[in-house]
């Protein structure tokens, strides 16, 4: 899609801001419609759009492939490691009221908020690592 | 009860049901792979909707608190559909990669192509 | 009431855009009208008020499903091959359809009225869903919180799912011998 100008500089100056979008879906997810699983697709969805009017070669190199791996990990690894936290913490698994042992209120909404960071991590990474292989693969054609 | 308010009341479900049997045909009559996996969305898509048509309360609200608010939509099948939908797209992308690999070994994403292949 | 009949106009349209699925061979069409459909199902749960699934249908069916869809069509094919089953077997496969179709509707005339407040689903856990929840996580949107807290083991296993599609896309599709070399 190199030959497209208006294209280009459109989506060059939309994704920064997808990206924000993404963000705020995923921290706003609490108060309104959003959360962990809308935000991680909006976030792959920037980060396609970019592959797909500059190409995969400029975009592994903003978006290397091991940081995706590390990505798609890191969530399910925040996600479960959350529910040891709590264990450690003298709750059952995945109990978050004693992440605050004065207000357990307190205690699930902090719980919950890291839960959804690891979910809308693990969601961002899988959707953005399968389209860059998708995407690798057509350009070793 | 009235036969307006029957046929108004069943209608949501049976449209979903139309779209289940739709989705159905396409996966058993097609034969290209890609086809099949546009079928099974419109399948999901009918038990989606089917769902959520469970969850609706009439003159109830979006389940998210607001003083205005009386009556509120079950939440809970709103939490079963969206963590499906995301987990029917993750599926989805890997039966995709499959399909690429099987025309990278076949040369082919047609079923009957396939089995001649196999048959030598 | 008018929101009802904007709804049964939305699936019309979805059933109509469905058929006509069923008759395309243009892969390229298919996986466009899916997009359309997403869109189209995203507006009704706006309508029966499911904002949290009509979002995620949305980005997720419009968004990312189209992209992977274009993606797995421009590494396979654009066309599918002409129709070679024969007429038994698609009257076969119409007929085993139409049951099972049969079946499902007359198991929904025993169903609630859509949007009956006394229908079984909205009256037992889903009452101390709404009344608990905003105050023992302090979270006011009720499905965030039911889907962190307490269906947290449920969520576990989805993004194990997400987890696992995605390694097994990444194992299929990477090409691993020319990265090390």
């Amino acid at each position: 899609m190199n030959e497209f100008i208006l294209v280009r500089v459109v989506v060059k100056i939309m994704v920064p801001f997808i990206l924000l979008f993404a963000l705020y879906v995923q921290m706003h997810g609490d108060y309104g419609p959003g959360g962990g699983f809308q935000a991680g697709v909006v976030f792959a969805t920037g980060i396609i759009v970019y592959t797909i009017v500059f190409g995969i070669r400029r975009a592994v190199e903003a978006v290397p492939m091991s940081a995706v791996m590390g990505m798609v990990c890191c969530g399910l690894i925040l996600y479960a490691g959350t529910g040891f936290a709590t264990m450690a913490l003298g709750g059952e698994y995945l109990n978050y009221s004693v992440l605050d042992s004065a207000d357990p209120a307190h205690g699930q909404h902090v719980g919950i908020i890291i839960i959804e960071l690891g979910v809308g991590i693990t969601v961002a990474g899988v959707l953005t690592a399968v389209f860059l292989v998708f995407a690798e693969r057509r350009a070793r054609r | 009860m009235n036969a307006v308010e029957f046929v108004m009341g069943h209608a949501l479900q049976w449209g979903s049901v139309a779209l289940l049997m739709i989705g159905l045909y396409i996966v058993m009559t097609r034969g290209n792979l890609i086809k099949k996996v546009a079928g099974l969305n419109i399948f999901q898509g009918g038990v989606f909707l089917f769902y959520i048509s469970i969850a609706n309360v009439r003159d109830g609200t979006a389940p998210i608190v607001h003083e205005d608010a009386v009556l509120y939509s079950n939440p809970l099948p709103h939490v079963l559909i969206l963590t499906a939908i995301v987990v029917a797209v993750a599926t989805t992308s890997l039966a995709l990669a499959l399909i690429v690999r099987i025309r990278e070994s076949y040369g082919s994403i047609e079923e009957d192509e396939m089995a001649e292949a196999d048959m030598g | 009431m008018t929101d009802e009949f904007s709804i049964f106009g939305l699936v019309l349209l979805l059933i109509v855009l469905a058929l006509a699925v069923v008759r395309l061979t243009s892969l390229l069409a298919v996986a466009i009208l899916a997009g359309a459909m997403s869109f189209i199902l995203a507006a009704v749960y706006t309508l029966l008020d499911a904002v949290d699934v009509a979002f995620t249908e949305a980005v997720v069916g419009a968004g990312i499903s189209l992209a992977l869809m274009l993606a797995a069509i421009s590494l396979t094919t654009r066309e599918e091959a002409p129709w070679r089953r024969r007429p038994a077997e698609r009257i076969l496969a119409l007929l085993v359809s139409l049951v099972s179709g049969a079946g499902l509707l007359y198991a929904t005339l025993d169903m609630p009225l859509l949007g009956d407040p006394t229908a079984p689903a909205t009256l037992h856990v889903a009452a101390r869903y709404i009344a608990e929840s905003p105050a023992s996580t302090g979270v006011p949107n009720m499905v965030t919180a039911i889907l962190a807290s307490y269906r947290g083991f449920d969520t576990l296993g989805e993004v194990a799912v997400i987890f696992t599609a995605g390694v097994g896309v990444i194992a299929l599709l990477r090409h691993w011998r020319e990265d090390r070399a």
